[in-house]
């Protein structure tokens, strides 16, 4: 069975810095993919790679059986990829059922329509509505989104990408910057999606990693040093030195 | 627009029916100049009201917008030079030609951002500028007389004062009426989205180029329309019309009206003008004034008017 | 064959002028991230500083080091007072503050030096021609212009390439709050950059008074050509500016002189007579349609943004 997402030997130099050096991952069809590594591992740059914002010097990214290296950002989403991002990156200025509106928007058909009231839609209304139940965000929907907390912020990234139902989400530190109760609320929130959509999950929040993922990736200097069940990576020497040694003396 | 009755609203509605009713008491207080006055400024708060769809709404800062008014007022004052006077031949030309140039140059100028594309935006209006300023036999640098206005079908006479005002209101509203549909459609809220974060709309699969780019050229078309006007009123066209400090003047009218709006530009222009007209009556350099006062607008009343009234509005609501 | 190097004289001498100008707007822009419009009155207003000095003094040189002081100390006031508050505020902010600055600029000077215009006569001994190449006459002046641009050019070279304030210049176009996390007095940097910038300005302006005139509204008319520079050449790049302004001298000045003439080869000479001008405008805008079109960060783009 070939995996939903298979990233071949990519690399990425800005400059003098190697961001990512023959990295090479796969992700199975269905399950949470966890992608941790220390600052500077590269993450949010395999991230950026994967949904297209930057181009990779070399290597391939395959989705669903298709070469998607080349292919433009505004394209791979409606592939089934969707991605959230580590700092918040919303429709400040419009309203929180706004923001998802326009993800489902996204994807209902073109927008060369000049004259109905899109706010009065129920095809982009409805399941933009759903989605911000779901994350229990409906009370704040006519709220502008700068309005809502950071806790809300994160949760209203991943209304977004959820509501256009993807077949993988790209999920940027969707724990950034939470409390320990918004932790655990977003912990259950991404539990309870595993079994609809893959997810690929780069985060710090090893409470987090460990309680959902299926498997790990662990990034160093941009390269895979190990890959495994929860379990194996726990145990593996080198990555308890790289990573975790220092995660636990932090978290003490 | 919300349809509530604030303090706003009724300002706004009060306007429009001061619009309306201006050449009435123009007559009978026997002011000829009021209705010259007025007719500008309806003409130049249509430019602003196109122009404010892209600035306000589109988030594109187009510094080159007065353009428009110079390929409109052209192609009629040309057509008129070459014989040819009929207003259903010389104002879809004129929309045509506004299209066109804002098709090329939006193509060209919106593959950049920020400060790039504002100043590439102000230096194709230049060039347009330029190359009719070479013109020798459309007048070149001193400009075109138009010896006769648009011809329609009787009993429409643009040589009449009062008629051509009230054409050019009821085009006014038909773009006010245009573009708020445009805004609230699912075309404006891509445009507007793509203001508020680019990359995130293209991360979530809108294609945002395109959007941007028929926006633009929505936007110069209207005021390509507003340019055949105001070469009507002038009876005259002349490369000054597209100076670049022209598209200047366009943007503090939308800055100082109102961007969050579609009304907005409309106070804008009224402003503006009957500002100019009112410094100018008490110092020849009233532009000293202006200066500063557009400075202090920037900086403390982002808003602009509409911005103010609707803070006003926030504490007069019955 | 003299003419042509006479007209190759004049794109060097334009384009040298044109860079003077443009490498202030490019270092403002590039490290301060500000757009800004006045940059056009700066110029102004150093033509009719050095206007009043010289009638004053009686001398040209004298008068114009007092015009290039002058327009550095109203450069660096107008940053004081208006600038910082503009920075780190949206472009259009900038746009619109620094439009209202040009309002003011005109009609002061229209206030101050009336509505007419300034001359600024050439003293004797550069008001004459030089033989640069057997058999090549060339205005002493304009030669002068060359030499003058060029050595500004080397120093500007120097400052930022050699020097600590330099170093941070360039750090500062690529990375602002990198150079502000390393302590250094922001503030100060900026305003004496800015000031920089009006010098050049300033400098531009008074060496092409006595070839041009001294109006109110010569610096709008330059300003696009400056904003065209600073896009080809990439903003915060000062080696853009030069590349770029010489590639806009050397166009407009052999364009005007010889598309004329190139197009009475094909077209009929009343078509040529229309079409020449308007097309001689539009050469360095398709200039800039080209380099858009293949590299839209400009030639030399300086920072990573």
């Amino acid at each position: 069975m070939s995996d939903l997402l298979q990233v071949e030997r990519l690399a990425k130099r800005y400059g003098g810095i190697v961001a990512t050096d023959g990295l090479s991952l796969g992700v199975a069809d269905g399950e949470l993919h966890a992608v941790i590594g220390p600052n500077g591992a590269g993450k949010t740059t395999l991230i950026a790679q994967l949904s297209g914002q930057t181009r990779p010097d070399s290597g391939r990214i395959v989705f669903a059986g298709s070469d998607i290296t080349a292919l433009p950002m505004h394209r791979r989403s409606h592939l089934g990829l969707a991605r959230s991002f580590q700092i918040t990156s919303l429709f400040l200025d419009l309203s929180v059922l706004d923001n998802v509106a326009l993800a489902v928007q996204a994807h209902a058909g073109h927008s060369f329509r000049f004259w109905r009231d899109a706010r009065k839609e129920p095809e982009l209304r409805e399941p933009a509505r759903a989605a911000l139940e779901r994350l229990g965000l409906a009370g704040r929907a006519e709220q502008p989104a700068s309005a809502l907390s950071h806790g809300e912020h994160r949760q209203l990234e991943l209304a977004m990408a959820l509501a256009v139902k993807p077949r993988m989400l790209l999920l940027d530190e969707p724990m950034a910057g939470l409390g320990p109760e918004e932790s655990a609320a977003m912990v259950a929130l991404l539990r309870g999606l595993k079994r609809e959509v893959t997810i690929l999950l780069v985060e710090h929040d090893m409470e987090a990693v460990f309680a959902l993922a299926d498997r790990v990736t662990v990034l160093v200097y941009g390269r895979v040093i190990a890959s495994g069940s929860p379990a194996a990576i726990r145990a593996n020497e080198e990555v308890r030195q790289a990573y975790l040694g220092e995660a636990e003396a932090t978290h003490g | 627009m919300s349809r509530e009755l604030t303090l706003r609203n009724a300002v706004v509605a009060l306007m429009f029916a001061g619009l309306v009713l201006l050449p009435i008491y123009a007559h009978f207080a026997n002011d000829r100049f009021l209705l010259a006055l007025f007719t500008r400024i309806v003409i130049l708060a249509m430019a602003a009201v196109s122009l404010n769809l892209v600035l306000g709404y589109g988030g594109m800062m187009s510094f080159g917008h007065a353009v428009y008014l110079g390929i409109g007022g052209y192609a009629v004052g040309i057509l008129a030079f070459e014989g040819v006077n009929s207003g259903f031949v010389q104002w879809p030309v004129a929309i045509a030609a506004s299209a066109l140039f804002a098709l090329v140059i939006g193509a060209l100028s919106l593959r950049t951002r920020g400060v790039y594309f504002i100043m590439i935006t102000l230096a194709f209006a230049q060039m347009a500028y330029y190359v009719v300023a070479g013109l020798a036999r459309y007048g070149g640098d001193d400009g075109l007389t138009i010896q006769k206005r648009s011809q329609f079908v009787a009993p429409l006479n643009l040589s009449d004062k009062v008629q051509f005002y009230y054409l050019c209101l009821a085009l006014l509203f038909g773009s006010l009426y245009l573009v708020w549909r445009l805004v609230n459609s699912r075309f404006g809220l891509a445009v507007q989205g793509a203001r508020s974060n680019d990359m995130r709309m293209r991360a979530i699969g809108f294609p945002t180029f395109r959007y941007k780019l028929i926006c633009f050229v929505i936007a110069g078309t209207l005021c390509g329309l507003a340019g055949a006007l105001l070469a009507n009123h002038s009876d005259f066209i002349s490369p000054a019309t597209m100076y670049w400090t022209r598209s200047g003047d366009l943007i503090i009218m939308v800055v100082l009206g109102g961007m969050g709006s579609v009304v907005g530009p409309v106070f804008g222009a009224m402003a503006l003008l009957v500002l100019e007209e009112a410094l100018s009556g008490i110092t020849e350099y009233w532009q000293i004034i202006l200066g500063p006062l557009l400075l202090l607008v920037v900086l403390f009343a982002h808003g602009g008017i509409d911005g103010l009234l609707k803070l006003a509005s926030g504490k007069v609501r019955p | 064959m003299t003419l042509f190097i006479e007209q190759c004289l004049n794109g060097l001498q334009f384009g040298l002028l044109l860079f003077l100008l443009a490498a202030g707007l490019t270092l403002v822009f590039g490290i301060m991230d500000l757009v800004n419009l006045a940059h056009g009155s700066l110029y102004m207003i150093g033509a009719y500083f050095a206007a009043t000095f010289a009638a004053w003094t009686g001398s040209f040189v004298i008068g114009a080091v007092l015009a290039l002081g002058a327009t550095l100390l109203v450069g660096m006031a107008v940053e004081v007072v208006v600038m910082r508050r503009l920075y780190g505020r949206d472009h259009l902010d900038h746009v619109l503050g620094t439009f209202g600055l040009i309002l003011f600029f005109d009609e002061a000077v229209r206030l101050i030096w009336g509505a007419e215009g300034l001359t600024l006569p050439l003293p004797s001994w550069l008001n004459t021609s030089l033989e640069i190449l057997p058999g090549v006459d060339y205005s002493a002046y304009k030669f002068a212009i060359i030499v003058v641009t060029i050595a500004v050019a080397a120093f500007l070279y120097v400052l930022v390439m050699r020097t600590r304030v330099g170093m941070l210049i360039r750090a500062g176009a690529s990375n602002r709050e990198m150079v502000s996390a390393l302590g250094v007095n922001i503030k100060l940097l900026y305003t004496l950059v800015f000031g920089l910038g009006a010098a050049l300005a300033g400098l531009a302006g008074l060496m092409q008074a006595p070839i041009l005139t001294v109006q109110i509204g010569m610096g709008e008319n330059i300003l696009i050509l400056a904003f065209v520079i600073t896009v080809i050449g990439g903003i915060g790049s000062i080696r853009g500016a030069l590349v770029a302004a010489l590639l806009v001298g050397f166009i407009d000045t052999l364009g005007r002189s010889y598309l004329p003439d190139f197009l009475r080869l094909i077209l009929s000479p009343n078509a040529a007579a229309t079409a020449a001008p308007a097309l001689s405008s539009m050469l360095i805008y398709l200039l800039m349609a080209i380099v858009l079109v293949a590299k839209p960060e400009g030639l030399f783009s300086a920072s990573g943004k």
